[in-house]
């Protein structure tokens, strides 16, 4: 059981790693055509996250790996039942990813756009979709014995909505930082008024959520049980007040990272108060997928269980390692100069 | 159609997409990484050149092989629900360990490779190409051992209608896998040597950077030569273990309907499965199949008939794929030794016809890969996992028809599409040709002149 939990736990940190790190890619593509006037700032922004977004990407697959792995039960519930939201996410993933390299390889107008257009859709559907997914599995499906019984708009509800707004919100807020950390000149100066007032927007949808989630759903019953939890949602108070603070005193770089605490707190908060489910059934908890019920056997998770202990710090420091390399502010020129970039 | 056929349809197309970029990746990685190599153990900048215009082709392509991946790692779960829960526990391992071993170091080397020109120093920007050769190849031992493990299980057991790893190691260690890896490799290897001397080909042709591309060339003719060889050499090794663990996938790809001990080898077969024997088969090499399923020269080959009806796969493509697989193989040794000569002797650039038919030859080696793959899962039908689990109670069954033809049509024109612009990206960079002026692509400082 404790080894059950341990990967329960890790699988929590996949999911908010994956967030908060592809969260600033889908940021910058939600602000891409906002913040982005002309060519040359648009590219400006493609290259701020060009040598990192596919490392960021790559979470997700881990994630997903470990949930088939480690929980295959999981895996199989939770993918077919999303059946139709997975492709179209996947589909808007799959386009922003051919961005990088096409966009810059022709020159004409009608050519940047269609890709402009790819980055910027492949952005926001994914982010708000990602919303609308955890929204669900927060509120839990209607689940029979044969699975999900709900149809496609069922997924619709005002909850996901809301969490939909929410990752949309996160995310746009830790793009824009992000950019007000990464680049210098005019965008810089742009992306950080941006910051200052999707900070706003983020604390009132937050606010709004942490009622309606009360509302909603039955995670809030964990926090009660266990008051030691509460330390989870008061880590993530801390981190948004501590990363508005820091945009305002122009900390840029403190301000992101604290953004990025912020996005991986807010997935745990939702995490810890599924515990011990994974996907749970809304109608009969009978038919909710547990981490008792979907956890692959001991021998399996002892195998998952030493490669993520040996691998993570590897993957966290080499890809720290990459941040590193391509660490300084970004600007326009620069990027015009540069015959590799994107 | 219903979920199940229109899943299949799926699985198939969307491998199969994948499939058109990935050989490339394992193969023109290790090209230019030798390339680079060379630049940087020389400072012959001719060899930067031919990093960057190689370099610029195998980016083109390494983008698709990415972005047609990304879905197949959540197919599993979406319309194979029910072999997931069924076969998680050990099929999930290996995803898991491609993703935390490989992807991570692709996708962070990569970033490197592309932009760390002139922010990183030409050691490690080597190290980085070197790494992607290794996290490219490593990812594709990862994924075919486990679809090894669907051809021939080992190391579960079943226990309440459920798989369980009871052995890592014999999962790991399985020779299935090993034989597939190293055949997929080499294939791989074929692929991206046939490329490169394709195009090289196409300059040589036009008269175009002819120092460039003959050492281009070159390098590709050997590649071919040796890659083709260990194709056929590992390919036979691989033939003998189906014919060990999967013998209706035997019968299939070599057309045996009546089991015959010893067996003949028929260079010309037609067959005719609704009478479920061959309409026609003669040029007989007498224990010729023995030799090949059984390594002996009176060995028992079992042929359909003797396989149960709702155990056999489809005959006719497993045994058009197969015949046209190792055809080809064929046609590439030849090919890779005429190649070989020829950059041996002077005045290739003046044999005309012979490059002519290199540039011809450049798509066969992505043929014979896709044909090798229907060979493999075509054949391997009815099972998702041989001889434990049908493929039809491997589908999700809360997914709907209609669900099922919105993802096929709507993956299916995205995957399409991309891959039509990625071609048209390819062509149009291949013939261009190489960047003249080396300050444009790096700049002076860093630019490192040998000896
Ligand atoms: C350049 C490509 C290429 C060439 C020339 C060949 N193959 Fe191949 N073959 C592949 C590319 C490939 C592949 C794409 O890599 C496959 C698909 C699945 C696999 O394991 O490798 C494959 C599959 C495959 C299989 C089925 C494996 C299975 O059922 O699991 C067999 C028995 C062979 N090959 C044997 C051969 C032989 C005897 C060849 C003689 C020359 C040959 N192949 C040439
Ligand atoms: C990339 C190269 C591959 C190609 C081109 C390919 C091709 C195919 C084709 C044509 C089918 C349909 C067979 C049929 O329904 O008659 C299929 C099915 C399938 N393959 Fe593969 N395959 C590839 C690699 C893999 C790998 C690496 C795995 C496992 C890790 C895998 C697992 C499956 C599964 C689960 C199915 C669906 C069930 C079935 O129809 O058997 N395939 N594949
Ligand atoms: C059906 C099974 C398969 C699945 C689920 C799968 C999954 C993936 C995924 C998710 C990616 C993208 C990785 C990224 O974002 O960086 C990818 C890329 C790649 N795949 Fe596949 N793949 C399959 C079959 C194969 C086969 C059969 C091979 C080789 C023989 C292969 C070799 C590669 C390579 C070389 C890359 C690009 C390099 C990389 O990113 O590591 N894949 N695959």
């Amino acid at each position: 059981m404790k080894l059950q939990i341990f990967l329960y736990a890790l699988w929590g940190f996949l999911w908010a790693g994956y967030f908060a790190l592809d969260g600033l890619d889908f940021g910058v593509g939600v602000l891409f055509a906002v913040l982005g006037r002309g060519s040359a700032e648009r590219r400006l922004m493609l290259n701020s996250i060009g040598p990192v977004w596919n490392g960021n990407e790559v979470w997700l697959l881990g994630a997903g790996a470990i949930t088939f792995a480690a929980f295959p039960a999981a895996y199989a519930s939770i993918f077919s039942s999303f059946y139709l939201l997975f492709v179209i996410l996947v589909g808007a993933l799959i386009l922003r990813g051919v961005v990088f390299e096409f966009r810059g390889s022709l020159q004409s107008a009608g050519w940047t756009g269609i890709w402009d257009a790819a980055f910027t859709l492949g952005s926001i559907i994914p982010a708000f979709l990602f919303g609308i997914v955890f929204g669900n599995i927060f509120r839990g499906l209607a689940m029979g014995s044969g699975g999900f019984q709900g149809s496609f708009l069922s997924f619709f509800n005002p909850y996901s909505l809301l969490t939909g707004v929410l990752f949309l919100a996160l995310f746009s807020y830790h793009g824009a930082v992000w950019l007000a950390a990464k680049t210098g000149g005019g965008m810089q100066r742009k992306a950080e008024s941006a910051a200052v007032a999707g900070w706003f927007v983020l604390l009132a949808v937050c606010a709004v959520f942490a009622v309606y989630t009360g509302y909603d759903t039955r995670m809030f019953d964990n926090y009660v049980n266990h008051p030691a939890w509460w330390l989870v949602p008061a880590l993530l108070v801390v981190s948004l007040a501590a990363s508005g603070y820091f945009l305002l005193r122009r900390q840029n770089l403190a301000a992101f990272l604290a953004s990025g605490l912020t996005v991986a707190l807010t997935v745990f908060f939702g995490i810890v108060g599924l515990y011990p489910d994974l996907l749970p059934s809304r109608t009969d908890g009978r038919y909710s997928v547990t981490l008792a019920n979907a956890a692959a056997s001991d021998y399996a998770l002892w195998l998952m269980a030493g490669l993520l202990v040996i691998f993570l710090p590897l993957i966290i420091g080499y890809q720290l390692w990459v941040y590193g390399l391509f660490r300084g502010r970004l600007l326009e020129e620069e990027v015009a100069a540069d015959e590799d970039a994107y | 159609m219903n979920p199940l056929e229109l899943s299949r349809l799926q699985f198939a197309a969307t491998t199969m997409f994948h499939f058109i970029f990935v050989p490339l990746i394992l193969g023109l990685s290790v090209i230019v990484a030798i390339m680079e190599t060379r630049y940087v153990r020389t400072g012959d900048r001719l060899y930067l050149r031919m990093t960057k215009f190689w370099g610029r082709l195998f980016l083109i392509n390494f983008a698709l092989g990415v972005v047609t991946g990304l879905f197949l790692e959540f197919q599993f779960g979406t319309n194979w629900a029910d072999f997931s829960r069924y076969a998680g526990d050990i099929f999930g391992a290996p995803l898991a360990i491609e993703s935390l071993m490989t992807f991570f170091l692709e996708s962070s080397f990569i970033g490197i490779w592309v932009l760390g020109w002139n922010r990183v120093s030409r050691r490690l920007h080597l190290f980085a190409a070197w790494m992607l050769v290794f996290g490219a190849n490593l990812s594709a031992l990862w994924i075919l051992l486990a679809n090894s493990w669907m051809q021939h299980p080992v190391g579960e057991v079943v226990s309440a209608g459920r798989v369980r790893m009871v052995d890592f190691m014999a999962f790991f260690t399985n020779l299935y896998g090993w034989l597939k890896f190293f055949h997929t490799m080499f294939s791989g290897f074929v692929v991206a040597a046939f490329f490169v001397a394709g195009i090289s080909a196409y300059h040589l042709l036009k008269r175009r950077e002819r120092e460039f591309f003959m050492k281009s060339f070159r390098i590709a003719a050997v590649f071919a030569l040796v890659s083709s060889v260990l194709v056929f050499l590992v390919g036979d090794e691989h033939a003998y273990e189906v014919a060990q663990t999967q013998p209706s996938k035997l019968a299939a790809m070599e057309s045996v309907w009546e089991t015959q001990q010893p067996a003949a080898y028929n260079l010309l077969e037609i067959p005719y499965p609704d009478h479920n024997r061959n309409l026609v088969q003669t040029l007989s090499i007498p224990w010729g199949l023995s030799l090949l399923a059984t390594h002996s020269f009176d060995g028992k080959v079992t042929g359909m008939n003797d396989i149960p009806p709702n155990d056999r796969p489809s005959v006719l493509p497993v045994f058009i794929s197969f015949r046209l697989m190792v055809g080809l193989g064929m046609l590439f040794m030849l090919l890779g030794l005429a190649a070989v000569y020829f950059v041996r002797k002077p005045g290739l650039p003046e044999r005309r016809w012979f490059l002519r038919i290199m540039l011809l030859a450049l798509p066969l080696p992505y043929v014979a890969c896709e044909l090798g793959w229907i060979v493999a899962e075509v054949g391997r039908q009815p099972w998702i996992v041989y001889g434990l689990f049908r493929t039809a109670d491997g589908v999700s069954p809360n997914i709907s028809t209609a669900q099922a033809l919105i993802s096929l049509l709507g993956l299916g024109a995205i995957y399409l599409g991309l891959t039509i612009t990625d071609v048209y990206l390819l062509t149009k960079f291949a013939k261009k040709g190489p960047d003249k002026d080396l300050s444009r692509i790096i700049s002076p400082e860093n630019l490192w002149s040998g000896r």
